[in-house]
């Protein structure tokens, strides 16, 4: 250990102030107000305080290339404490009181929902990073993270050539994303001619901690003659337990691979991973990827952190992606002016970290690569396949009866997020 | 088919003549019929994409033929069994051919099983001098293969491996199984290097020639990647070579792999032939059994009748699969009925077990329960005090156990058991000093020591992120404390559970015997039942105090060491528990270590035999509203307290 950890920990809210400071001093011209909405505190720290490191990383490099239209940029960090009513009101702080010219934040589906209408009524930007389960599209939000066309769809795809997987478990954490996914995946799965009877949905109380009796379930579920595989959605810390108990009970990611959409470097380097060897996961990024601007993006970061042992992941770059289309968006329209900005965002492109560039597209999503990695001891990926184009985001799931003839289009004439293409209506709600 | 032994002195292992018209005859008389059917082999193989690799890998390893008469060219010494020839394959086994502790003996047989004799040497130096030119001109392409390892992607990577398989190269069983546990490496020469990992140790050596070489070199190469597709289908291409591995968990586990992979009945000579050979019990089980599977595909319905009555017994989810197969599908009614039948008494039989396991369950899920409720029965239970930083302690105690870890890597087993006692230290001072602090100025008051505690438990959340990091910690378990306890095909008891429910016992009869036996113990039962009268008599009450908190936090210390094994180690961890401890200690009865046990279990229990009916969620709503009601008709839990103390 090079440096005591609550040292490092005192070193990050150090630069924020410093910054702050700095940027007061020198700039005559007021600063660009640069919003950073992650739980610090609560259940949710555990993913969000990296995000916030990030958000601190990326703003102290372009203050150091001379900032943004000439103006320094001030990152002001509030902490919603993973309390989600407290996500609404500490986006009114931002928005009201500090007046802040964009937010990057949010981690949790439920979060977002509880911001979505204070952005909307505020009129803010909100770059949002984290994959999520779709069916929603805001003119203020842009969502930088994978829809399940990006993620879930893809990989149960690749499990199926590749593993010729036909009988199939879902599993997941009880709330919002796992089950909006899980609905997909299952029209999906029964367009492909899956049966009923090879499915099987499993959901679980946050955190839970005994998975005995639903791997042994899994088991006897994967002992039938068939490939089975298992689509986990479970949420962050219901995962050690129910890998480790995968592991016990001997189920190898050869007889039964789980791929998993929120089991990232992050969360692996806080287990054994002894136990998780050859599962997959998929994500747009991941930080074994070859490429120079992950490189160099992995060295800043380490720079940043003063701590060659942290990871990169795959929130970390949609932040990475989100805050330079801001940048870019800010620099064509030549202002800060909220409508302005969100005009000038729509087809902006970005290099992303994994090669290939990112755009965001009309509905507010962006196109990304998809990759598909097994779990290595060392607690990173190694990538198995990935797309060979980037896939558009789809705001609206064409899997779901209910969605399938809605899209998302923020340019004239729909300027919609909620547009019915049979009926030729925008719902009137943009969510 | 007669048989053919030869061993030669510096062959280069077994292989087959099937990819190789030019070789000459290596077998005497039958030769020119080895070389005729195996060089019509490649041809018939292609045939059938179903049976793919499998096949493939099978045939051409052993240099037979499924469609002309199977033949395999063995060295096999005289002096070992003839068993193997009676299947018609003549099996070329020869002698180590680079260095002995090359080639993984348990991967190739045939340099084990194949002791040169001076008798062998003679006899065949001819032969095989021709066998070692043979493989001279058939080498480089085996060389250039093994170096197109590395190149292209994961389906390149399979296509090359089963044109490895297809030559028979004795290499090839051991660069297969150094690629599937990755140990295979390449250097970025061009053309790469190809080196072989030892198991252990950083040395390694050539896989084209063997020679060893250093560690540096290792060290510069890349890992081959493969996935597990690519595993799989490695592990399906050496399955029939291993099968005759000395070492018994090797040859059990291709055993299992030729289950998985539908037994082709051309197997089955050659599975006879291993059943006349196997000396372990469990491993002739298997054999028995994949044989029994094979025979379901034989046209003789009498064989398979009797097949179908081997496999009753089994539990194999393979069985079970085939034989429901069979159920269905077979042409003879009779045997059609009799699988019927014996899938019924497996099912029974199975039924039984599930019920064990669930009942194993139960007792796990009570187990940690009662580990996690135990120090609160003592501070909730016994002092009254509502502490709601009781998950907190198991918090502290679980990050000890972090702590001792990396404090002492390699040290797995030593760093749990360390942990033990210095979590009860370390909780226990908290505890101390939670009660000195705060807890001692709120007695008799417990809405503000509920609101106090909870406070408490926040602060030390927030402590452990802020020094720590809000990251969750790797906490490993120990290999004994990983694994399985396998009964038998349907019933495996996990090792952790097993241990921990133990070690909950123990600590339970521990506090008991505190209580009961010690002067501590009695001390706390009488200020715990009338303190001024306690005080009068000369207990220091306030001491008393401090030290049965500091109790109840130790134990909840201990049980945060047993949990960081079976969870995460986090800054949340603790709120995980702390509504279960409670429930568990209402429903058994404040203050009564009893209730407290029995209630854990039962709950545990019940939580388990209502799981597979109604899901996780569900059972958790249910088991909370049965408390509810339970408490409505008796709200002094299972085991109330009696006599003056309950009115105190």
């Amino acid at each position: 250990m090079t440096q005591s950890p609550w040292l490092k920990s005192l070193r990050t809210p150090g630069v924020a102030l410093a910054l702050t400071l700095s940027a007061g001093a020198v700039q005559a011209e007021d600063p660009i107000k640069v919003g950073i909405l992650h739980s610090l505190s609560g259940t949710m720290a555990i993913s969000e305080t990296t995000l916030k490191d990030t958000m601190l990383m990326l703003v102290e490099e372009q203050n150091r290339n001379g900032g943004l239209l000439g103006r320094q940029l001030q990152p002001v960090v509030v902490d919603p404490a993973s309390d989600w009513p407290l996500f609404a009101e500490r986006t009114r702080q931002l928005l009201e009181q500090d007046q802040v010219d964009v937010i990057f934040g949010v981690w949790t589906s439920v979060a977002r929902k509880s911001v979505l209408p204070v952005v909307e009524e505020l009129n803010g930007i909100l770059f949002y990073p984290v994959q999520y389960e779709g069916e929603e599209s805001s003119r203020n939000i842009f969502y930088t993270g994978a829809a399940p066309n990006q993620q879930a769809i893809p990989a149960v795809e690749y499990l199926m050539n590749e593993y010729g997987i036909e009988r199939w478990v879902l599993a997941g954490t009880d709330y919002v994303y796992p089950r909006t996914t899980n609905r997909i995946l299952e029209a999906f799965l029964k367009a492909h001619g899956v049966a009923d009877e090879d499915i099987m949905i499993n959901y679980t109380p946050f955190g839970h901690s005994d998975w005995q009796s639903i791997v042994a379930d899994i088991r006897r579920f994967g002992s039938q003659g068939k490939p089975t595989a298992v689509v986990s959605t479970i949420n962050g810390d219901a995962n050690v337990p129910f890998y480790r108990e995968l592991g016990n009970q001997g189920i190898s990611a050869e007889d039964i691979p789980v791929i998993a959409f929120s089991v990232g470097e992050e969360e692996l380097s806080g287990m054994d991973t002894r136990p998780l060897v050859g599962h997959l996961a998929a994500w747009n990024y991941f930080m074994s990827v070859d490429t120079p601007e992950n490189a160099a993006f992995i060295d800043k970061w380490h720079d940043f952190i003063g701590d060659t042992r942290r990871v990169t992941n795959d929130p970390m770059e949609a932040h990475y992606i989100g805050f330079n289309m801001w940048v870019q968006a800010v620099e064509a329209a030549g202002t800060t002016d909220v409508d302005t900005v969100i005009d000038a965002l729509k087809g902006v492109t970005v290099p992303n970290l994994t090669g290939g560039m990112a755009e965001m597209l009309v509905n507010h999503h962006i196109t990304k690569p998809v990759l598909i990695g097994e779990i290595q001891e060392d607690g990173q990926f190694l990538v198995v396949w990935q797309t060979d184009d980037l896939i558009p985001g789809d705001a609206w799931s064409p899997h779901l009866p209910g969605s399938r003839d809605i899209i998302a289009d923020w340019t004239p004439p729909i300027s919609c997020g909620n547009f019915n293409t049979v009926t030729q209506t925008c719902s009137g709600q943009n969510y | 088919m007669t048989v053919h032994c030869n061993a030669p002195p510096h062959g280069r292992g077994w292989h087959s003549t099937a990819r190789r018209d030019s070789a000459p005859g290596p077998a005497g008389a039958s030769a020119p019929d080895a070389v005729a059917a195996a060089s019509t082999q490649p041809t018939g193989l292609r045939r059938s994409r179903a049976h793919a690799w499998f096949v493939a890998g099978f045939l051409l390893l052993l240099g037979g033929s499924l469609h002309a008469e199977p033949q395999i060219l063995a060295s096999q010494p005289p002096t070992t069994e003839p068993a193997m020839t009676t299947t018609g394959f003549t099996i070329v086994a020869q002698a180590d051919p680079y260095a002995s502790d090359f080639f993984d003996p348990s991967l190739l047989d045939a340099g084990a099983e194949a002791r040169e004799t001076e008798t062998a040497e003679a006899d065949d130096d001819l032969l095989d001098e021709a066998a070692y030119e043979a493989l001279e001109e058939a080498a480089p392409d085996v060389d250039l293969l093994i170096q197109r390892l590395p190149e292209g992607n994961f389906n390149d990577r399979r296509a090359v491996a089963e044109e490895l398989a297809a030559t028979g190269d004795p290499r090839v069983p051991v660069v297969l199984g150094a690629l599937l546990e990755g140990r295979l490496l390449a250097t970025a020469e061009d053309p790469p290097r190809i080196l072989i990992r030892a198991e252990t140790g950083r040395a390694g050596r050539d896989a084209l020639t063997g020679e060893p070489v250093d560690a540096d070199l290792i060290a510069s190469g890349r890992r081959i990647p493969v996935h597990n597709p690519l595993r799989n289908a490695l592990r399906s291409l050496i399955a029939v070579s291993t099968l005759s591995a000395p070492d018994p968990e090797r040859r059990a586990t291709s055993l299992r792999r030729l289950m998985r992979d539908d037994v082709s009945p051309d197997l089955l000579e050659y599975l006879d032939d291993r059943v006349e050979l196997e000396d372990d019990p469990r491993v002739m089980d298997l054999l028995l059994t994949v044989r029994a599977l094979a025979r379901l595909n034989v046209d003789d319905a009498q064989v398979r009748l009797e097949s179908v009555e081997l496999l009753r017994g089994s539990l194999l989810s393979e069985v079970r699969v085939r034989l429901e197969a069979t159920a269905n599908r077979d042409d003879d009614p009779e045997v059609r009925a009799a699988a019927r039948e014996a899938l019924d008494s497996i099912e029974a039989r199975i039924r039984f077990f599930r019920f064990t396991e669930n009942l194993f369950f139960g007792l796990s899920a009570g187990s940690v329960l009662l580990l996690a409720a135990i120090g609160l029965a003592i501070t909730f239970g016994v002092m009254g005090v509502i502490n709601m930083a009781h998950g907190e302690l198991i918090m502290i105690g679980a990050y000890t156990t972090w702590f001792i870890q990396t404090l002492m890597p390699g040290a797995l087993s030593t760093s749990i058991l360390l942990a033990i006692p210095a979590a009860f230290v370390v909780a226990g001072l908290v505890g101390i000093a939670m009660e000195r602090g705060v807890i001692q100025f709120l007695y008799g008051r417990p809405l503000e020591t509920l609101l106090a505690t909870f406070g408490i438990s926040l602060i030390l959340q927030q402590a452990v992120r802020t020094l720590f990091s809000p990251l969750n910690r790797p906490v490993q378990s120990p290999d004994w404390l990983s694994g399985t306890l396998q009964v038998n095909p349907v019933l495996a008891l996990t090792w952790s559970r097993i241990y921990i429910f133990i070690f909950a016992i123990m600590v339970f009869v521990a506090l008991l015997l505190v209580m009961k036996k010690t002067s501590l113990g009695l001390k706390v039962r009488a200020v715990a039942q009338n303190r001024p009268m306690a005080r009068a008599l000369g207990v220091r009450t306030g001491w008393v105090d401090a030290l049965t908190f500091g109790l109840g936090a130790g134990i909840a210390g201990v049980a945060g060491v047993a949990l960081s094994q079976l969870t995460n180690v986090g800054p949340n961890m603790g709120q995980a528990y702390i509504i279960d401890s409670f429930m568990v200690v209402v429903f058994g009865g404040v203050g009564n270590l009893w209730g407290t046990f029995v209630g854990a279990l039962g709950l545990g229990m019940m939580t388990k035999f209502l799981e597979p009916h109604t899901g996780a969620v569900l059972a958790k709503i249910l088991v909370l509203i049965f408390i509810i009601l339970f408490i409505q008709r008796r709200p002094r839990g299972l085991f109330p307290k009696k006599g003056r103390a309950a009115e105190a």
